[in-house]
């Protein structure tokens, strides 16, 4: 039965393939009127007394992210189920994994910003569980926890910065904060709204110095890593900057932040890759690289800059999905992503070797590859910029290199050369699975040959949703003999050095690596470690677990808080009657007071609960004398009661003992805050008798206790009539109280 | 009478804050009993003691004839007094039953749900589990 569970399950989640594939179909029938220009909105009401609205947006930017999101999310959808055959968990990753494409594709359309911030922590959180799928290894809890605190931290600032900015454009609507590009740039506010948004965007997209969380998301299943890790989620800040482009574009602060964190992440990122050696660690730090890029070209205002953008963004989601998946076959298939482990491949895996050829050459930016058109376009971009087109050129022309020998060493080194000893042999993957990376990578090369369309229907709309300008926007493979076609071949010369000399490379970069003393994992773990020691020590100052602590802490609170109040208001100190008592009055107070103090000193239990009898009585016969029969009379029967209750309970229990405190020092600190209670307690009573009585609520009861309720006993009255709600409440406290008890006798009994 | 009862109150509470305080149960239950009886006498004081005849109405008259002490302070307390007996009778036998189980009267010993050791031990483990 396990067995035919676990097959309809498996045929359930491939079946499941029809929703991205359907979410894809629509994105393409969309296309046509996306490169006519149009767009749709559409606006469903959610909070509208806080303006707060579902409102989507399909223009040429969110359809072009919608389909890399669902042709992506098609290929990896097919390829994970064989990934994963016979996993217990099957069920719940592809749950996951549709709901984050759904999250995703709810990002790059949402109009509203606050939809767009629910979007936005969605991806975040599926992000988490898909990061730590394999929970039960320890490193993938704390690579699932660093992403989501580290992407959940630049939410919240991306939050901040979205109620910034409806302050100062007064909508939440993306669509009509357009306008108001020229009121936000010149408010105030405008630099923190920057700031915001660019650490949202920065921790998704992980841009330096927020870069550390990515590489260790590659705890996550390969398909994860190929879908949310390099295809989309991460793009999901690069989405967030072309967005706001128009709205926040207009300065200066914003090219100089985008190009200097862009080109720092990107050259970073690429010598960062040089120097690992796990297959995925290589594509993760490849993947920043690109977003690196990504963000550069970003911060540029000129057409061919921000096509350069949009251009590499598609080639490198078809390039990187497919190495990533290709990854994820080499270990599925070998068991290991060591690249010194690996060889020889070709000969065992050739479909695979035909995608990962094809889309390393796109990587490495050959000729007739859509690489190859991204990085012209780049090149064209980095030197139209009218800010230091010389920093982005090269920032560009280096990170490419690395690029191109990365490239290399993932196609020369698990494929070609001599196999290594494996121990078992090898076979070709699934259909499945290998379809996926064939198509991706093959895409490299046919939207290579025809980048003029790919240009037209795809990038151009793309770009022009953000960027308004009529320039038109064509991708061609052969502009002529021109600047960046030199810096084409530099790159490829260069690319090739590096590559020759990658092993070197790579203990260089290892051995400098080691010198760094301050990284941003590091700091990252410092700032988690601190808040767990901070807890600790909290706790360990209030939550010490002794009832003396908690008990103290209640009663100073209750002194300093009430005395400070009470100071700070009192006019003058209460005027205090000299009091006139009866000797039987003095009496009745000094036999209390005595029994009082007999109760805090004595030391015989007996002696103790007649004492607390006395206190009782007393009170009983001040209440007679003072008009109050009703009470005495219930304050007897109780008091009667409890000296019953107590003598039957505690004279179960040991004596009193000694006084517990040992040290003297608490003893009087105890003392103190007694004593300084007992003292405010009597001040404020004293207060209180000095201001004018108001008896106008019992002037009320006194006229309608007969008239209005029938009855004599003014004070019965209240309770069974005017107040009868209040009495039932006392009641059901009396029942509650009883049934507690009785339980807790009872559970004795049953042991 | 009202500025002294008013001292009276304040004894009252000094001395049941200071029991509650002791780390013995039994002690605690004390200060608890004349918590519960010092609050009772303030609201009692803080509605005047301004006359020694009870609020009733004579027969044939529809009102109280006269001054009659303040009804409404004394319907509060009737209720406190019965609802504070509930507690006081709920606490006796949780107490028991504390005793019962753990063995000691002593607060401090009670170490039940937060333990001492364990508290420092689980402490470090936590530390290592969300800070390396």
């Amino acid at each position: 039965m396990g067995v035919s569970l676990k097959h309809r399950t498996e045929w359930i989640v491939r079946a499941s393939c029809i929703l991205p594939l359907v979410l894809f179909l629509g994105a393409c029938a969309m296309v046509p009127a996306m490169a006519a220009g149009e767009s749709y909105r559409l606006s469903i009401s959610w909070i509208p007394a806080l303006g707060v609205n579902l409102s989507f947006m399909l223009d040429g930017l969110s359809i072009f992210f919608a389909l890399i999101i669902s042709a992506i999310g098609f290929f990896v959808t097919i390829y994970a189920v064989d990934y994963l055959h016979g996993h217990r968990d099957t069920g719940r990753f592809f749950i996951f994994l549709h709901a984050f494409m759904i999250s995703m594709l709810g990002l790059v359309t949402a109009d509203n910003v606050i939809a767009l911030f629910v979007f936005w922590e969605l991806t975040t959180i599926f992000s988490y569980l898909l990061i730590g799928f394999e929970h039960e290894e320890e490193a993938s809890r704390k690579s699932a926890r660093q992403a989501l605190l580290v992407t959940g931290a630049g939410g919240l600032a991306l939050l901040v910065g979205f109620l910034l900015l409806e302050t100062i454009s007064g909508t939440y609507e993306i669509s009509r904060m357009v306008p108001q590009a020229s009121l936000i740039g010149a408010h105030p506010l405008y630099g923190a709204v920057l700031a915001l948004i660019f650490v949202g965007a920065f921790t998704k997209s992980a841009q330096f110095p927020f870069h550390f969380w990515l590489p260790n998301a590659m705890a996550a299943p390969a398909p994860i890593s190929a879908f949310l890790h390099s295809a989309t989620m991460v793009k999901g800040g690069i989405y967030l900057l072309a967005r706001f482009h128009p709205i926040l574009g207009g300065g200066g602060a914003w090219t100089c932040t985008l190009m200097i964190i862009g080109a720092v992440t990107a050259v970073g990122g690429s010598i960062l890759a040089m120097g690992q050696s796990d297959l995925k660690k290589i594509l993760a730090y490849t993947t920043i690289t690109a977003l690196g890029i990504m963000t550069m070209f970003l911060g540029g205002k000129t057409t061919p800059s921000l096509t350069a953008a949009m251009t590499f963004l598609l080639v490198h989601s078809l390039y990187k999905s497919a190495l990533f998946l290709v990854a994820g076959i080499i270990d599925h298939q070998t068991g290991t992503r060591q690249l010194e482990k690996l060889g020889g491949l070709l000969k065992f895996m050739p479909a695979t070797a035909f995608a990962a050829v094809a889309a390393c050459l796109s990587m490495a930016g050959f000729p007739l590859f859509f690489g190859f058109i991204g990085k012209e376009i780049m090149y064209k971009g980095a030197l139209a910029e009218a800010m230091c087109p010389e920093l982005a050129a090269g920032a560009a022309v280096l990170s490419n290199a690395l690029m191109t020998a990365v490239g290399g060493i993932l196609v020369v080194r698990p494929f070609l050369g001599r196999p290594v000893g494996y121990q078992a042999p090898v076979r070709e993957t699934t259909f499945f699975m290998w379809c996926g990376p064939v198509v991706l990578g093959g895409l490299g090369i046919i939207f290579g040959i025809v980048p003029d369309l790919v240009g037209h229907w795809l990038v151009g709309p793309a770009v022009h949703a953000f960027h308004f300008s009529v320039e038109d926007i064509k991708l061609s493979l052969f502009h002529g003999i021109n600047e960046p076609l030199l810096l084409s071949i530099m790159t490829l010369t260069l690319g090739v050095g590096f590559y020759l000399a990658h092993r070197r490379l790579f203990q260089w970069i290892n051995a400098a690596a080691e010198k760094i003393p301050v990284t941003a994992d590091r700091v990252y773990d410092g700032c988690v470690g601190s808040v767990a020691r901070l807890g600790r020590l909290q706790a360990r100052i209030i939550q010490n677990g002794s009832l003396h602590r908690y008990f103290f802490i209640v009663a100073a609170t209750f002194l300093f808080a009430v005395g400070y109040g009470f100071l700070s208001r009192a006019q003058a100190f209460p005027e205090v009657m000299p009091p006139l008592l009866a000797w039987r009055e003095w009496l009745l107070v000094i036999v209390i007071s005595a029994a009082v103090i007999t109760v805090l000193v004595t030391r015989i239990l007996l002696l103790a609960i007649c004492a607390l009898g006395v206190i009782g009585a007393g009170l009983a016969i001040i209440f007679l004398t003072f008009g109050a029969p009703d009470l005495a009379l219930t304050q007897l029967l109780v008091e009667t009661l409890t000296v019953v209750i107590v003598s039957m309970i505690l004279l179960r229990l040991p004596g009193l003992g000694s006084q517990a405190r040992n040290h003297r020092g608490r003893r009087l600190f105890d003392a103190l805050l007694a004593a300084g209670t007992g003292i405010l307690v009597t001040t404020l009573l004293l207060a209180l008798l000095s201001t004018e009585m108001d008896r106008s609520i019992t002037a009320f009861f006194e006229q309608n206790s007969y008239l209005a309720a029938h009855g004599k006993n003014i004070v019965n009255v209240i309770l069974v009539d005017f107040r009868s709600m209040d009495t039932l409440g006392e009641i059901i406290v009396v029942a509650t109280a009883g049934l507690a008890g009785y339980a807790l006798i009872k559970k004795r009994g049953s042991g | 009478m009202e500025t002294v009862l008013a001292v009276l109150c304040g004894l009252m509470a000094a001395a049941s804050i200071y029991l509650m305080l002791s780390g013995n149960i039994i002690r605690f239950i004390f200060g608890l009993v004349i918590a519960t009886n010092a609050v009772n006498l303030l609201i009692f004081v803080a509605g005047r003691l301004s006359s020694h005849r009870p609020p009733l109405i004579a027969d044939g008259s529809s009102v109280p004839v006269g001054e009659v002490a303040n009804a409404l302070p004394q319907a509060l307390i009737l209720t406190a007094i019965v609802i504070g007996f509930a507690l006081l009778a709920f606490v006796f036998i949780l107490f028991y039953r504390t005793y019962e189980s753990l063995g000691t009267v002593d607060t401090e010993k009670m170490r039940f749900a937060e333990p001492v050791e364990g508290n420092e031990a689980l402490g470090a483990d936590n530390s290592k589990g969300s800070g390396a």
